[in-house]
């Protein structure tokens, strides 16, 4: 236990508005805390640059998840436990709800936020290929206000955010999906639990009309942030279902490894990554293509 | 039909409910008034000259116990094979975690601000990571040629039959290092006082072991030495040599303290950073087989990495070089084994002891040799597995009435091979990602220590009454997961016709019980087992004679009788001593003889899916089959194999050590991956009883045999799921299989 | 250096009240602070699940959660499993089936499998390994714990039959 809690402060805030309001007035010195899942490693390792905590867990107004007709709306401190049990998400986001089953263990998962996930930045993050592939938006809020900032344009660099120092993220909405969709989500990690990804991908695909009317791919692991994988998705956006084939899908993993720039890590290999992104980008689009053979919407 | 009262029996776990309630004792439950807490400061160089030490800015440094290697006035160095591994660094520094100061406060967080403070002035010296290297002496780091122990075992004439055989194979393998990943990490809390002696309390395997570092480190008597095993949350080995060292830091902080409790805990990546692992392997195997594939040679050169010290390397060199020709008939072979210097932290003992690495040499090269002569690797093998009256590499005879290719046939069928083979193939004809194979490996594990160790050891265990009329056993074997406590305890329980309750096993404290030698080598249940029994029988004898106990009788009248012993005689104690069975010959110089007293054989047998997208390996279906003599705990002996087998699982395909500069990049929990509850398969295991008449109830050991097979089966079920690729290293991880599908593709 | 704070919880059904610093990691409050040494650290990184503990009637990992989050919250340990003298159905199982080797796992393995059970009472192979997928155990390769874990539901089962009969 190398942490110096003894160095530490924290500040329960009583309510998002008194959050915000250290937040403004001592910027950049508060670190937000959230489920803690993330924090408390570096922390008890001693090698967590930050002593001053603001404790978010209590605060209610982040939690809750709201259905709108276009939107379903997460609280900041949603955790994988709450996405895991909740019917909605699952008929219509199965995706983040795989993420959910995945990432980590039970114990985690009722601790972990979504929030926390992607405001870390971590690259290896298992939602944020789901939330990037069902065009997610984070809610960033301050006491100068809100604002909406589509997901994809959320990281910047290695763990770095668009989150200004006075800002917390508040919800994290995603646009319902109909249709006659497709959802994808792998995650292909040192083993089935409690495991870090080496490569994860999660795809959304909405048929219409003899096309592929919206395909979004997300990416994990395999750039220094998660990354939508344009180049591959412009391939596949908008093509007759009748013309994908072998051929189709052997473009596409081609183009994906313009879209991808994996290192080398203690966990795997840049080449690993790359074959197997493309292979489970194979292994999507065949089942794709299997899945838009007949139409399923649902009602 | 079982006539036994205990023999045989799934009795509950002597400790067991404390252990599900919390309330079991181990080392970091304990808190003593006026405790320290010690910490060590490390090389964090992998070789160089040590130059200096500097205390940091900001740390009230007077408060601090500090011990460095000036503050030793007995023997620096740890006492074990050779002498040559330091408690703490003087000058040299051969390894990147090389312990050089150590820091001792009563505030948790201000140690740990200190032990950051504290900056080592080292210059450095070229090191040498690589065993090729070393074994090339590209640089001296050890000795005179970096050599720890070269063993050559020979028997008939290797040389002579190459150029008569049908088929010469050859193969180079390798294994990795492992971690051993006991959840519970190193810890010891010492009391050291000039006047008075030492006493630890530690989580440990070989209280003996450690008796014996400290001894020397203070130059005390034995009897003002003392050392006390708490409960032990798993070891695998790794606690075998390592606690020395830890029980000897503490005990230099307690002394320089003036006698306060010092105690001192891993965390978790100081422990899988610092203590000792797996030792790496590379073994070459040339091949000689007839027409029908008989074996006619096996030239085997074996090598080990042993770190930066020598601690056990020789043994699990021995060791690893006994088994290295396999279950097999060889009327000519030859192994050549060598351990040699790296610097890296010294590897150590973990779970088969060298067994495992050339093991699975050699079961990975039948596989290889039935593929590269077409035949099946079933009927290889069956053509040359040993059976009564043959001899070993060593030369030791088969006396027992074994029978290998049934136990093969038999691990088969429960697996459903060929049935399974079959379906295999049809499946992987088809388009699917995912392909199937299964895939065997058959092997032993000799039982007890090596050769001459346990006439070396000669180890006393004994039975002492108690005045509530029980009877406790008095041994130094350590209970840390495997049962012993309560395998000990049937034994004699069984002996005495008693009923369980009556019999304890006293906890390990050298003050109180004999050395009835170090928990390790599967020898608990055979050697200490057997010696307890003897003890027992002694004991009962005692009160036979003496008239307080006639039989038959019932447990009550047994206490009675203790009770009425000791009210008159004052103590009742029985022991025995171990001596070598007169058959049993062992010629240390030439590697000749009975190795070991008895082997435990095995076929493990498993079917695997191998995601040919993610290069991922399922383990969909794993055997154990074993013959180990009488199973004298159902449930605890299906436990150590089933544990074992994980971890053999591991050892193949994901426990992967990270090297970087001599230190283990990867050394937490996160990086370092063994399986989670949803990895592993319903490990189905299985024994074949045979009582082996020199083990207490007919039983030999089983503790480390299921570490052998588990990852040679494990690669002989991918290569038969993927027929392309020849894979010759463990851990075979999707990064390595991927470069190995890649390359086999061209 | 920061100020201690008053915690105040609910620890195995009595009320206490300690001085910790807040980020203390509950582990070490329960082990240090309330010498409750049954609930114990194998990595201190949230992975191996040997500090598992039930804080609000969810299962979680000791070693990541801050003393400050722990504020008013009824925390269950292995020592608040058992009822006095009687042993809790899932203890009981891990006795009876060799679901504890060297028992350093056991009490966080307890504490996920009464969350498991509780959340799903009659769990399947899956589901168990599913539950107790955030706690490593070395020695046993999961067998006998997931028999263990098996048994305790099947007990339960037989325990709410008798009781309706
Ligand atoms: C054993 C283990 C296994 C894990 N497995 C996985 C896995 O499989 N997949 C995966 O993706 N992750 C995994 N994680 C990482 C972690 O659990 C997740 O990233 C989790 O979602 C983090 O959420 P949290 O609330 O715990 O974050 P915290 O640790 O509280 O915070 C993380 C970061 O987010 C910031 N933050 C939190 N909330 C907000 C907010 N509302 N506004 C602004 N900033 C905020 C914090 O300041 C901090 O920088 C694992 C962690 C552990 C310990
Ligand atoms: S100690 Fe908390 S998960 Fe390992
Ligand atoms: S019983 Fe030893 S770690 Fe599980």
């Amino acid at each position: 236990m190398k942490g110096q809690a003894p160095s530490c402060t924290v500040h329960t805030p009583a309510s998002l508005v008194g959050a915000l309001e250290i937040l403004f007035a001592e910027k950049g010195t508060w670190r937000p805390l959230a489920g803690g899942t993330d924090l408390m490693v570096p922390f008890a390792a001693g090698t967590l640059p930050f002593t001053r905590f603001l404790n978010l867990w209590g605060l209610d107004e982040l939690r809750g998840i709201e259905i709108s007709p276009e939107n379903i709306s997460l609280g900041a401190l949603t955790t994988y436990a709450d996405v895991r049990s909740h019917s909605l998400l699952r008929a219509e986001f199965p995706n983040l709800v795989q993420s959910a089953r995945v990432t980590g263990a039970m114990a985690i998962q009722n601790r972990g936020t979504l929030a926390g996930n992607i405001a870390n930045g971590s690259p290896a993050a298992d939602t944020p290929p789901s939330l990037l592939a069902y065009g997610a938006e984070v809610q960033l809020q301050s006491l100068a206000g809100s604002r909406w900032v589509p997901y994809e344009s959320f990281h910047t660099d290695y763990k770095q955010t668009v989150m200004l120092p006075e800002e917390l993220i508040t919800r994290i909405r995603l646009p319902r999906t109909t249709g006659d969709t497709f959802h994808f989500f792998r995650k292909v990690g040192t083993r089935k639990a409690q495991a870090i990804s080496k490569v994860c991908l999660a795809a959304y695909a909405r048929a219409e009309e003899g096309r592929v009317a919206e395909f979004r791919l997300g990416m994990g692991s395999v750039a220094p942030v998660p990354l939508r994988a344009l180049t591959t998705e412009m391939l596949i956006q908008g093509q007759r279902l009748e013309a994908l084939d072998d051929h189709s899908i052997a473009e596409a993993k081609q183009a994906l490894l313009e879209d991808i720039r994996p290192i080398d890590d203690i966990r795997s290999t840049a080449s690993y990554r790359r074959k197997v992104s493309a292979n489970v980008l194979g292994q999507l689009l065949e089942a794709m293509i299997e899945r838009f053979k007949r139409p399923q919407i649902r009602a | 039909m079982n006539p036994s009262l205990h023999i045989g029996h799934s009795r509950i776990r002597k400790e067991g409910r404390a252990k599900v309630t919390g309330a079991a004792q181990y080392t970091d439950d304990v808190c003593m008034s006026g405790m320290l807490y010690g910490a060590t400061v490390r090389s964090r160089v992998a070789r160089g000259i040590l130059k200096g030490i500097e205390f940091g800015e900001g740390i009230p440094w007077d408060e601090f116990i500090i011990v460095t290697a000036k503050d030793v006035t007995g023997d620096l160095y740890v006492a074990l094979i050779e002498q040559d591994q330091p408690f703490l660094a003087l000058d040299r520094i051969n390894h990147p975690e090389e312990p050089v100061v150590l820091l001792a406060h009563e505030d948790r967080y201000l140690l740990e601000k200190a032990r950051a403070a504290v900056r080592l002035i080292i210059e450095p010296l070229p090191p040498l990571f690589d065993l090729e290297e070393s074994l090339a002496c590209r640089e001296v780091i050890w000795g005179s040629d970096n050599s720890f122990k070269d063993i050559l075992i020979e028997q008939g004439d290797v040389d002579s039959v190459w150029g008569a055989a049908t088929h010469i194979v050859q193969g180079e393998y390798k294994t990795g290092a492992q971690e051993q990943l006991y959840i519970e990490p190193n810890g010891a809390i010492a009391v050291a006082k000039a006047e008075e002696g030492v006493t630890v309390w530690g989580s440990l395997q070989c209280p003996y072991y450690v008796h014996k570092a400290l001894k020397h480190l203070f130059n005390l008597p034995d009897e003002k030495v003392r050392v006390i095993q708490m409960e032990t949350g798993g070891g695998f080995g790794g606690k075998e040599d390592y606690p020395s060292l830890i029980a000897g830091h503490a005990a230099l902080l307690s002394l320089k303290s003036g006698g306060r409790p010092v105690k001192i805990v891993y965390d978790r990546e100081e422990d899988m950073v610092a203590t000792t692992k797996r030792h790496p392997s590379r073994t070459r195997i040339r091949s000689a087989f007839d027409a029908e594939g008989q074996l006619l040679a096996l030239d085997i050169d074996f090598a080990l990495d042993g770190g930066a010290y020598l601690t056990l390397t020789p043994v699990v060199l021995s060791r690893g070089a006994i088994h290295a020709g396999g279950p097999y008939r060889c009327p000519n072979t030859r192994i050549r084994a060598r351990a040699v210097a790296t610097n890296t932290p010294p590897h150590g003992a973990f779970r088969g002891f060298g067994a495992p690495q050339s093991l699975f040499a050699i079961e990975r090269h039948m596989n290889v040799a039935a593929a590269e002569m077409g035949m099946d690797p079933i009927a290889l093998r069956k053509q040359n597995l040993l059976k009564m009256g043959d001899s070993t590499a060593t030369g030791q005879i088969i006396k027992e009435a074994i029978d290998l290719p049934g136990l093969l046939d038999r691990a088969l069928e429960k697996l459903d091979y060929t049935a399974k083979q079959e379906s295999c193939r049809v499946h992987n004809a088809s388009s699917s990602p995912i392909k199937r194979g299964v895939g065997f490996a058959s092997f032993m594990h000799g039982c007890g220590f090596t050769g001459a160790g346990e006439s070396y050891l000669a180890s006393v265990a004994g039975v002492e009454g108690r005045e509530d009329g029980k009877i406790h056993v008095l041994a130094a074997a350590t209970e840390m997961g495997q049962g012993a406590n309560t395998i000990l305890s049937q034994v004699v329980a069984e002996v005495l016709k008693v009923p369980l309750e009556y019999v304890e096993v006293a906890r390990p404290d050298t003050a109180l019980v004999p050395d009835s030698g170090p928990t390790v080598a599967s020898r608990t249940t055979m050697v200490v087992g057997k010696l307890v029994q003897e003890a027992a029988i002694g004991l009962r004898q005692i009160l036979l004679q003496a008239g307080f106990l006639s039989e038959p009788y019932a447990g009550e009248a047994f206490s009675n009788a203790v009770k009425q012993y000791l009210a008159k005689n004052g103590h009742l104690k029985a022991y025995s001593q171990y001596s070598t069975p007169p058959q049993i010959v062992w010629d240390d110089q030439n590697y000749k003889g009975d190795a070991y007293t008895t082997f435990a054989w095995a076929c493990y047998a498993t079917e695997v899916a191998v995601d040919t997208r993610t290069f991922e390996v399922q383990v969909e279906d794993f055997v154990a089959l074993q013959e180990v003599g009488r199973v004298l705990n159902p449930t605890l002996a299906e436990g150590q194999i089933e544990g074992g087998v994980a971890q053999g699982i591991g050892y193949g395909l994901s426990e992967q050590v990270v090297w970087n500069e001599g230190r283990m990049a990867n050394g937490q929990m996160t990086n370092y991956i063994m399986a989670t509850s949803m990895d592993l398969p319903r490990i189905r295991v299985y024994f074949e009883e045979s009582p082996y008449p020199l083990g207490p109830g007919g039983a030999k050991g089983i503790g480390e045999l299921p570490m052998d097979g588990s990852a040679p089966a494990l690669l002989n079920a991918i290569q038969d799921a993927l027929a392309t690729v020849t894979p010759r290293e463990i851990p075979l991880t999707p990064e390595r299989l991927m470069e190995l599908v890649e390359s086999s593709n061209g | 250096m920061a100020e201690k704070m008053k915690l105040s919880l609910n620890v195995n059904g009595q009320a206490r009240t300690l001085d910790v610093w807040p980020m203390a990691r509950l582990l070490d409050v329960i082990r240090e602070d309330l010498h409750l040494t049954g609930t114990k650290e194998g990595c201190g990184e949230g992975e191996c699940g040997a500090c598992s503990v039930i804080l609000d009637g969810k299962l979680v990992n000791s070693c990541l959660i801050p003393a400050v989050q722990a504020e008013g919250g009824e925390l269950c340990t292995i020592e608040g499993v058992a009822s006095e003298e009687q042993l809790h159905l899932v203890q009981e199982s891990f006795l009876h089936c060799g679901g504890a080797q060297c028992g350093i796992c056991t009490p966080g393995m307890v504490m996920a499998a009464v969350d498991l059970l509780h959340r799903c009472p009659q769990p399947d192979e899956a589901q168990i390994r599913d539950g107790l997928a955030g706690n490593l155990c070395r020695c046993t390769g999961y067998v006998k714990i997931v028999d263990s874990v098996a048994d305790a539901a099947e007990r339960a089962l037989q325990v709410a039959k008798e009781s309706r009969s």
